[in-house]
Order: C-alpha cells, then structure tokens, then sequence
C-alpha cells in the first residue's frame, strides 16, 4: 500500500495545497469553471490578465485550431482592474479558492498603477506580471523580449507592492538568451517565473488568401508547444535552481505535468486542455497524484527538477 | 454579465443514431436527464477526434429537439454538416459509439406567456432548432410561419414532422431547385405586414440574420436570432467568439456568444462592427 503523496506546493511564501493552477487567460475569472468542479480543489485560479483600464481586445476572428493546438489573439479583453477587484476577486475569495492576479500594462507606470491597486486587497495569494503577452497592438512592446524593459517593469511592481506579496513575472519563450531575461526580473525583485507564455504565431486561410485572425499573428498553446515548455523551464531552473517556477504548456495530462515538474517546475498551469475538457485540472490533478506514487515520491516536491539529478 | 448555463454538465453519452438526410447528418444521442434542462437555441460542445486526436477544441452544435418519452428515456437530436475535420468525423461515427458533450449551453429563445404570431426564419440547417421551437411555440397557442433559405434544395432541412408544427412553410433556393428562387429576406416585411407578425426568430448565417435585422428595423417586430460565431471553449473562458453588443447606455460591449448568446436580440448586435472593435473605451 502506498501513503497518499504530499501535494503541497509553495511559491515564494506563498502554500498551495496542489501545485495544479489554471493558467491566466484560460479560466476567465473563475466562474465558469466552477460549473464543472469547486474551485478550492485546485492550487489557484490564475485570473486573466487584467489592465487599467477596461479594453475590448481585438476583432474577430480571434481564433484558429491548429494541430494539436490553437493559435489566440484575445488582445487581453477585460473589464478593468477597478471593475475586477470589486467583483471577481472577493466571489474567488467567498468560494474559498486561492487566488493569483495576473496584470497587464502598456507602461512601466501602468504596471506599478496596477500594483499599488493590489497592494490593499487582503486575501490574494501572488501578484503574477504579465510582461509577454503577444497581442498587444505594437509587438515591440512586449517587455519581455527586452532585459532592460522587463527588469524596469519588476523594478516598478517590488518598489509599489512592498515586500509580502509574491510577485511572479511571466516570460515569453520568444526570446534568444531566456535564463539572461530570468536572471535580470529576479534580480529586480520578482520571487517567481511563469513559464511560458504562449508562442507567436500565424495561420494564413487559403480561401481569403490573408492572414486569418483579425490581429494577424496570435499565441500558440496547446500540446503543441509543451516540448517547448519543458526546454525553458528546465534551461532556467539549470540557471536559477532556488527560484521557483510556474510552468505551463500544452499540459493536458498528468504525465505532462509531471514532465514539467521534473524539468523544474514547482507548480503547474493547465489552460487550454480547459477549453476541450472542463473537468482537465482536477483529472490531471488526480493522474499526477498517481504517477507520483508509482514512482515512490512521497510529496511532490521531491520531483521538482529531478531531471537534473544527474548534471554536475 | 451573463452566467454560464446553470444546468450545463459534462458527461459521456451513447450515439443511438445516425443518418444521412439530404446534405445532412441526423444525429441521436442518448443523454437522459440533461434534456429536461435543454430549451430551443441551446446548444452543446463535443469532443470530436477521440483521444489521441490532434483536433484539440470541442465543437459547437445547435440542438435541434430533444425528447423526453422516447423508449430510450431522454435522447438529443443534432443536424450536422460534415464541412470541417470535427463535423466530418461526428458524422462517421456510427450506432453505439461513446461520446463526451457538455451540454446545456448558452441562451434560449424566448417563449412568450401570451399566444403570439411568429415567424421562424432558417438558412441551411440552420431551421433544425427552429422545428423542435416550433413545437412549443404551438403548445402556447402561438400561430407559426416558417420561411426556410439555402444556396440549393438538398441544404434545405425540412422533416415531415417538423412540417406539422408549423402553420405555414415557405422554401426558397437561390439556384431555384426547390421552392421560389430567392432569399429568406426577399419578400420579409409584406409577410410581416400580412400576418401581423409580433415576434422573428432566427438561426442561419449571420449575413442573412443581419439583413432581417436591417429590414425590421423600422417596425414593431422583435428579432430574437441564434448567432454562429467560432468558438474554442463553448464554456465562456477563452473569449474568442464575441460579439459587438450595444447596451442599454448605447455603450458597446465584446459580449460572448456561447454566455450571452447564441440566443440575442437581433437590434443590440451591431452587425456593422462584427470583424471590427468598438472606438472609444471598453
């Protein structure tokens, strides 16, 4: 008979029962999901990226499948931090689930606007910094793609948030030198990394003969891009093995979490496995529960980058 | 800010049929207690592939009727067009075969408390939620026309039953193999006009629920139609399949069609900004 694994998980100071999260724009804020399982079962409800102000996001088509994944331009849509914080977070508060705010700016201002907004909301978890996302109208303004504009942008968000909340920055796997970006926002005060965010992309539709999503390129995810995923995190945890690491993917099993958690992840974000199966965190929580337990690791921290175990 | 379908449910269900008819596939699942929660213009997702597929979003799929007395307890019926990878391989599978829906979905079509006259107005198999609408409308009392539209006959989707529901049909094609030759929308508003009609229901092609939208504009009619916009999660989380919506401010909103629709009323969406984003601040 195997003992049930110890599934706690911690980023920065912040305990998580399981390391299995919803990933930031894939979950809305919660609600809909909550249709399907309680929401306290899972680690946390990573809540859409959220800016200043209210904003439509982009036209339409904002969708193509692709095999074995999608490509999204969203063009983060959403009501507004003001909006957000009166009435999303205190209903994922009431249905006892943890929360982590995803924010979103188009300045180096907007994001410490946005973290001196959270700095008086009791009962969040962790602040995650959305500094890659790709459908933003100018792609030269995706701060995670420059070490100086992401460093700026963490620099901002630790000087307003003070010291207690952590702050996990979320980087594109777009770039050349990732662990040089990782270094430079841990340096600047995030405690924790979101790996990764979806991979730029296009789908050109051989009826119109242009490109198909209404915001031309768009963000790959889906199983995809998970090999992708495993490579960043595990380049970065090789870099930085005491920071912690969100990872996401294409994670839409237990084995794929477990990849992840091996490469060096200490928690795992499932998205778009949520769009083709409503019920995939709490069944991808429960297989990772079991193939942990196959392979002996009593808590799952145990298996956090044992992928490296043998690298000097 | 509408809610996701309070009754939806994700379960795997049994396919106990599957028919050619016309251009069409008609499609009977097996899903018990789910339909007594099912009303005209709600909608399901379906999981199409199998397991290792790499068609990773589930499909959206109008429900055309549901039964509750048939010998098998409560069973769905869907109309399907075989166009795309999902609907293709819905449609090749046969009797028997397991398969994982989420359903109810999205809004229905209002069923008004007093007998009115309605018009239902359907483009391909587009009509096939309308019959199974059809049949509540006439337990209300309602008096119900039915125009039917399609490029050519073999897509026009009109079962014998589904006839007796209604009052009147009228089929047009626009090659002119069946009925008049013509659209849905070209003789609208003298129908309208003749039979004091009260309240539209549509489902189709968005252009034809835009030109009805543009042609009752200036009358009294009430435009309730089902909108088709592609969709990734069906659920309400991913946000992909909005739509421009005016409200009552006369502010515009990105509503999403699988939450706050497929059912709208047809003079709140501007049609004129689909494919565009609303100016000014969200």
């Amino acid at each position: 008979m195997t003992l049930p694994v110890d599934m706690s998980t911690t980023l920065g100071n912040a305990w998580f029962p399981t390391p299995i999260f919803t990933a930031s724009g894939c979950a809305s804020s919660g609600k809909e999901l909550a249709q399907f399982f309680p929401l306290n079962q899972i680690g946390a409800v990573v809540t859409k990226s959220v800016m200043s102000k209210p904003r439509h996001g982009r036209p339409t088509p904002r969708m193509a499948e692709t095999p074995s994944g999608m490509l999204n331009s969203i063009g983060l849509q959403g009501p507004g931090i003001d909006a957000f914080l009166a009435n999303d977070v205190p209903w994922l508060l009431e249905q006892k689930a943890r929360v982590i705010v995803s924010i979103a700016g188009e300045t180096v201002e907007e994001y410490a606007t946005l973290a001196r907004k959270l700095r008086s909301i009791s009962g969040i978890s962790a602040v995650e910094v959305n500094i890659s996302c790709p459908n933003v109208e100018n792609r030269g303004l995706v701060f995670a793609c420059d070490p100086e504009s992401s460093r700026r942008v963490i620099d901002g968000v630790r000087k307003t948030i003070g010291g207690e909340l952590p702050i996990i920055a979320k980087l594109s796997p777009d770039v050349t030198d990732l662990p040089a970006i990782a270094r430079g926002v841990v340096d600047a005060g995030a405690d924790g990394l979101a790996l990764i965010n979806t991979v730029l992309g296009m789908v050109i539709n051989i009826d119109s003969m242009k490109p198909h999503l209404g915001g031309k390129t768009g963000g790959l995810s889906g199983p995809a891009i998970k090999p992708v995923a495993v490579r960043a995190i595990y380049q970065v945890h090789a870099a930085l093995p005491k920071v912690p690491i969100l990872g996401m993917g294409g994670v839409a099993s237990g084995r794929d979490a477990l990849e992840l958690i091996l490469a060096g992840a200490s928690g795992v974000s499932v998205g778009t496995a949520s769009f083709g199966n409503p019920s995939a965190l709490i069944d991808i929580q429960n297989e990772l529960r079991d193939l942990l337990a196959a392979r002996g690791f009593a808590t799952m921290q145990q298996a956090i980058g044992y992928a490296h175990r043998d690298e000097a | 800010m509408a809610t996701i379908n309070k009754s939806a449910v994700q379960e795997m269900v049994t396919i106990l049929s599957n028919k050619r008819v016309g251009a069409y596939h008609q499609i009977l699942l097996n899903v018990g207690d789910i339909v007594k929660n099912c009303r005209p213009g709600n909608f399901v997702a379906i999981k199409v592939g199998g397991d290792t597929s790499k068609m990773i979003l589930r499909r959206a799929f109008a429900i055309s009727r549901v039964s509750e007395s048939s010998q098998y307890g409560g069973t769905m019926e869907l109309i399907v067009a075989a166009h795309g990878s999902g609907s293709k391989w819905l449609c090749a599978q046969g009797e028997g075969t397991e398969i994982d829906i989420v359903a109810p979905l999205g809004t229905a079509f209002g069923i008004p408390t007093e007998p009115i006259s309605a018009l239902l107005i359907g483009g391909g198999y587009g009509s096939a939620p309308l019959f199974g609408l059809a049949d509540v409308l006439k337990s209300r009392g309602c008096k119900v026309d039915m125009l039917l539209g399609a490029s050519v006959g073999s897509k026009i989707y009109a079962p014998m039953e589904g006839k007796r529901s209604v009052n009147s049909l009228k089929i047009y094609t626009e090659d002119g193999s069946m009925g008049e030759t013509g659209r849905v929308t070209e003789n609208l508003l003298n129908i309208v006009r003749d039979r004091n009609i009260d309240v539209i229901y549509s489902c189709g092609p968005m252009a034809m629920l835009a030109a009805i939208t543009e042609l009752v504009a200036e009358t009294e009619v009430i435009h309730q139609c089902a909108v088709e916009e592609s969709m990734a999660c069906g659920i309400g989380i991913c946000m992909t399949c909005v739509l421009p919506v005016r409200n009552e401010d006369g502010s515009t909103s990105m509503l999403r069609s699988c939450i706050d629709g497929p059912v709208m009323d047809g003079a709140n969406v501007r049609w004129d900004l689909v494919g565009k984003v609303p100016e000014g601040s969200a």
